[in-house]
């Protein structure tokens, strides 16, 4: 028509400032923030050694956030993960405490398949009690969260759970406190993992209908998306990074307890919502939920080093950030 | 009639070298508009012109980025966030803006609550309820959830919500897009007793015929520019017509194409059964466009869902190209070339927190995967070549579609459907909310899909579009497929006997 290209010549097409998608670099602005505090407070703080340090113990929750990014993008939630955490490591270490297999490095690779096996099955518990029982996410997987805890302290009886042979002790260390060119291996897995997620879900079949299912089931029926398989297939995608944290957790103690991973899934939720990831579901932001972890540990960190806030407080200081998060981004979205 | 002792009046409420600009593209140049005492005031324009834009800012919805808001001749900051409500100046969204957990009558009493000694008199305001529902000759319950109502009906308490307030100026934005006929007809008998009151309206809409029927003067808007402001009686919808695509227009509807009676039979439905329908059995030939008409809630969406698979089926079959098709799932049918486009845009068809091209090929996604992942060169291709191919226009290509204008959306979600190739479409409402510059073009594009070879079944409510559009109409009624007409027997007093029960036939 005559006045469209008339509309195409005023419609700008370069970008500017304008464009840039305040709620993706929000939580980038507050961790460069947060790294200036650091600096101020503590010199030590800024050096690599320590960041790398902090990076390092912020790897469980940040690739469990990874996945609770899939989970809250498709518009549900996992409140199990915390104990799903402790009932993984519990079956692996007990599987490895039983010496079905003789040869120490086959044993390790079982185990390890193990866990997978188990995170994703779990994953899949919670994903059918949501679908098929039609049960708000939110109370499903606070059985479950009852269930698996439940269910390791019974395998602990309370107590703890060790891994006894010390010779798969010091074959399996380096998982965790190895080094990959000078990398240490959590790291390594936090961005291969991270890169894995973000292909996912930013360009396959799959990610886009994560997207469509959370920003509107309705829509996303309507246009011929298997609703259910998908928010499924989201929470198995959850088990899945569950069980990767674990891999990296056992090597660390050697062994788990019943109070392991207690509070996980708020530091997790707590990291998609401050890398920008919105709680009513639609576009997740994984690369964000990563930094969103890194800052919940900095946090921490700056804590432990300045000698005005006790570190007893850290809990609530985690609270407060899920807190503001969602102020600054509500304010974010008005804006735009 | 508008000018008995108006013109000597004061408007209530003017608009004056509006401007508009949102981040860096300009929506609306220097409006002018003023609207009088008891007036029924037009604002007509193509899709995008800017027409919601103006009456959101004019009630106080967004304020304007140049330029002043009279009211009663003296100029006045509207308060944001429809507060301009206390002022008796009510927006009627294009967009519903219910929320969907509350009831109707929760909804129509919303921020104004009866109370007595603080505590909410709840039998006092459904028995209101009821008298507002009674009066626009509603037959919604009360009681009923906004998200269980059905589009036409939501839009009807959005007109009870309105109309029971004392407001000075009601502004409505395509009330009657989703009402039929009759419930148009109510609507305006209200509207008409409110003027003699002395209640303004503006009143936006793209059916002309409504327009000459209710409005004492017009306003034409192109491309965000005031083109001009008349008496509605020194107009006719032609004239109207040219006024707002600033060109002439060559004849609405396309030459009909009567597919050969020996035509291969593609989709055949038999004794369908659903909740609400009953008994429905019809067939649709290779290159043929069947109407579907009837009163709102006559059951057309319905059958259509239950054939598509969106809705289960109690009984009955339906037989692709021969092929039974299984109930229940849509996927399937989709796969075997069966597409159907929803009415509900917003709340069924279009993500309206993403953009266009993540809408338009969500359907069709698996044509822009290559080696496992999405290719977005492909579906920008994709993009661009919808858009040429339904004209949807924007001004700026980044804009969620929750943004969009109202028809535009629509073209998006046609544009969707399409990309799935279907052999067969069902298009629910093919032009709600579309302009006639764009009607005409979405006509010409249905015939010319039926001339492909492809079927098309058309719902529509505005009955001009079946006749001009199908070689066969079927009309329901109450649930009931009660009779398809061919040639000669297609007219409008003809389907409204049909559809009002005084006629009916076995269905053929
Ligand atoms: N909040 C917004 N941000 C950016 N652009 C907007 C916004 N609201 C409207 N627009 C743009 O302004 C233009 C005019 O839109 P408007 O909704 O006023 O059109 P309209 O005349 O009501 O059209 P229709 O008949 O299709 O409803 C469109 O190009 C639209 O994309
Ligand atoms: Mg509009």
């Amino acid at each position: 028509m005559s006045t469209n290209s008339e509309i195409e010549e005023r419609a700008p097409r370069r970008r500017t400032w304008r464009d840039i998608d305040l709620r993706a670099v929000a939580p980038f602005a507050a961790l460069i923030l947060l790294l200036i505090v650091g600096a101020l407070v503590n010199p030590n703080f800024i050096g690599l050694t320590n960041l790398a340090n902090v990076a390092t113990r912020s790897a469980f929750i940040a690739i469990i956030a990874v996945g609770a990014t899939f989970v809250i993008s498709s518009g549900d939630l996992d409140l199990s993960v915390g104990s799903m955490v402790a009932f993984v490591a519990s079956l692996m270490i007990l599987f490895m405490n039983s010496g079905a297999i003789a040869d120490p490095s086959l044993m390790l690779v079982a185990a390890m398949v193990l866990a997978v096996v188990i995170g994703g099955a779990c994953g899949l518990l919670n994903g059918l009690i949501t679908t098929l029982g039609r049960i708000e996410p939110f109370i499903a997987t606070l059985g479950t969260m009852g269930i698996y805890r439940g269910l390791t302290t019974w395998l602990s009886q309370g107590g703890a759970i060790t891994l006894q042979s010390s010779e798969l002790q010091s074959l399996y260390r380096p998982a965790y406190f190895g080094n990959v060119l000078g990398v240490p291996v959590p790291i390594v897995v936090i961005l291969v993992v991270t890169a894995i997620a973000a292909f996912v879900l930013y360009r396959t079949r799959y990610g886009r209908h994560v997207v469509a299912v959370g920003s509107s089931r309705e829509v996303a029926r309507y246009s011929g998306i298997a609703v259910d398989r998908v928010r499924t297939i989201a929470f198995v995608i959850q088990g899945l990074c569950v069980a990767v944290a674990v891999l990296l957790y056992v090597p660390r103690l050697g062994s788990t307890s019943a109070t392991t991973g207690i509070l996980w899934e708020l530091q997790a939720i707590t990291a998609v919502v401050v890398g920008g990831t919105a709680l009513k579901g639609g576009a997740g932001r994984v690369w964000g939920t990563i930094c969103g972890a890194f800052i919940l540990e900095l946090v921490g960190n700056i804590m432990l080093l300045s000698n005005f806030i006790s570190e007893y407080l850290i809990g609530a200081i985690q609270g407060s950030i899920i807190i503001i998060a969602m102020l600054v981004q509500r304010s974010l979205t008005r804006k735009s | 009639m508008a000018s008995d002792g108006a013109n000597a009046s004061v408007p209530v409420l003017a608009a004056e070298r509006i401007s508009k600009t949102f981040g860096e593209v300009q929506v609306l140049f220097s409006v002018d508009m003023d609207i009088l005492p008891g007036e029924v005031h037009a604002l007509v324009g193509e899709n995008g012109a800017g027409k919601s834009t103006l009456i959101k800012t004019l009630s106080g919805f967004q304020p304007p980025t140049s330029g002043r808001i009279l009211l009663d001749g003296e100029p006045v900051t509207l308060p944001a966030n429809s507060a301009a409500e206390a002022l008796g100046i009510i927006l009627i969204h294009q967009e519903f803006n219910l929320a969907e957990h509350l009831t109707v009558t929760e909804s129509l009493f919303l921020g104004r609550e009866i109370a007595r000694f603080g505590v909410l008199d709840r039998k006092a305001m459904r028995a209101e309820a009821r008298r507002v529902l009674d009066m626009l000759g509603s037959r919604i319950d009360e009681n009923a959830l906004i998200s269980s109502l059905a589009v036409a009906d939501k839009q009807m308490v959005e007109i009870g919500k309105a109309i029971s307030r004392d407001a000075r100026v009601i502004f409505m934005d395509e009330p009657t897009a989703v009402l039929s006929r009759e419930e148009a007809g109510i609507l305006f008998d209200q509207v008409r007793k409110l003027k003699a009151k002395g209640t303004s309206f503006v009143f936006v809409s793209h059916k002309l015929d409504e327009v000459m029927e209710i409005s004492d003067r017009v306003t034409v808007l192109r491309d965000g520019q005031w083109i001009k402001t008349a008496p509605t009686s020194l107009l006719d919808g032609e004239a109207i017509a040219q006024l707002m695509v600033g060109r002439e227009l060559s004849s609405l509807y396309p030459a009909k194409h009567e597919p050969d009676v020996d035509e291969e039979v593609v989709l055949s439905v038999r004794n369908l059964t659903t909740g609400y329908v009953k008994d429905a059995s019809f067939e649709l030939r290779k290159g043929e466009v069947l109407g579907f008409s009837g009163l709102i809630g006559s059951g057309r969406s319905e059958l259509m869902e239950a054939i598509a698979g969106l809705r289960p089926r109690l009984s009955g079959e339906v037989l692709l190209h021969g092929e039974h098709l299984p109930a229940g799932d849509f996927r399937e049918t989709n796969r075997r070339g069966l597409a159907y486009m929803t009415k509900d845009r917003k709340g069924m068809g279009l993500l309206l927190d993403e953009g266009m091209t993540t809408n338009l090929t969500l359907q069709s996604l698996g044509q822009h995967v290559s080696h496992g992942y999405l290719d977005p060169a492909s579906e920008a291709k994709a993009m661009a070549r919808a858009k040429r191919r339904f004209d949807i226009r924007v001004r700026d290509d980044r804009v969620r579609v929750g943004r969009m204008s109202g028809g535009n959306q629509q073209k998006l979600l046609l544009a969707k459907v399409m990309e799935t190739e279907p052999q067969i479409v069902i298009i629910d409402e093919p032009t709600r909310g579309i302009d006639v510059g764009t009607k005409q073009q979405i006509y010409h594009f249905i015939a010319a899909l039926a001339r492909e070879g492809r079927s098309i079944i058309v719902i529509s409510s505005e009955m001009p579009e079946v006749i001009g559009l199908c070689t066969r109409v079927a009309v329901m009624r109450e649930g009931h497929l009660v009779g398809i007409l061919e040639g000669e027997e297609i007219s409008e007093q003809m389907i409204m006997r049909y559809a009002a029960g005084l006629r009916r036939k076995a269905a053929g």
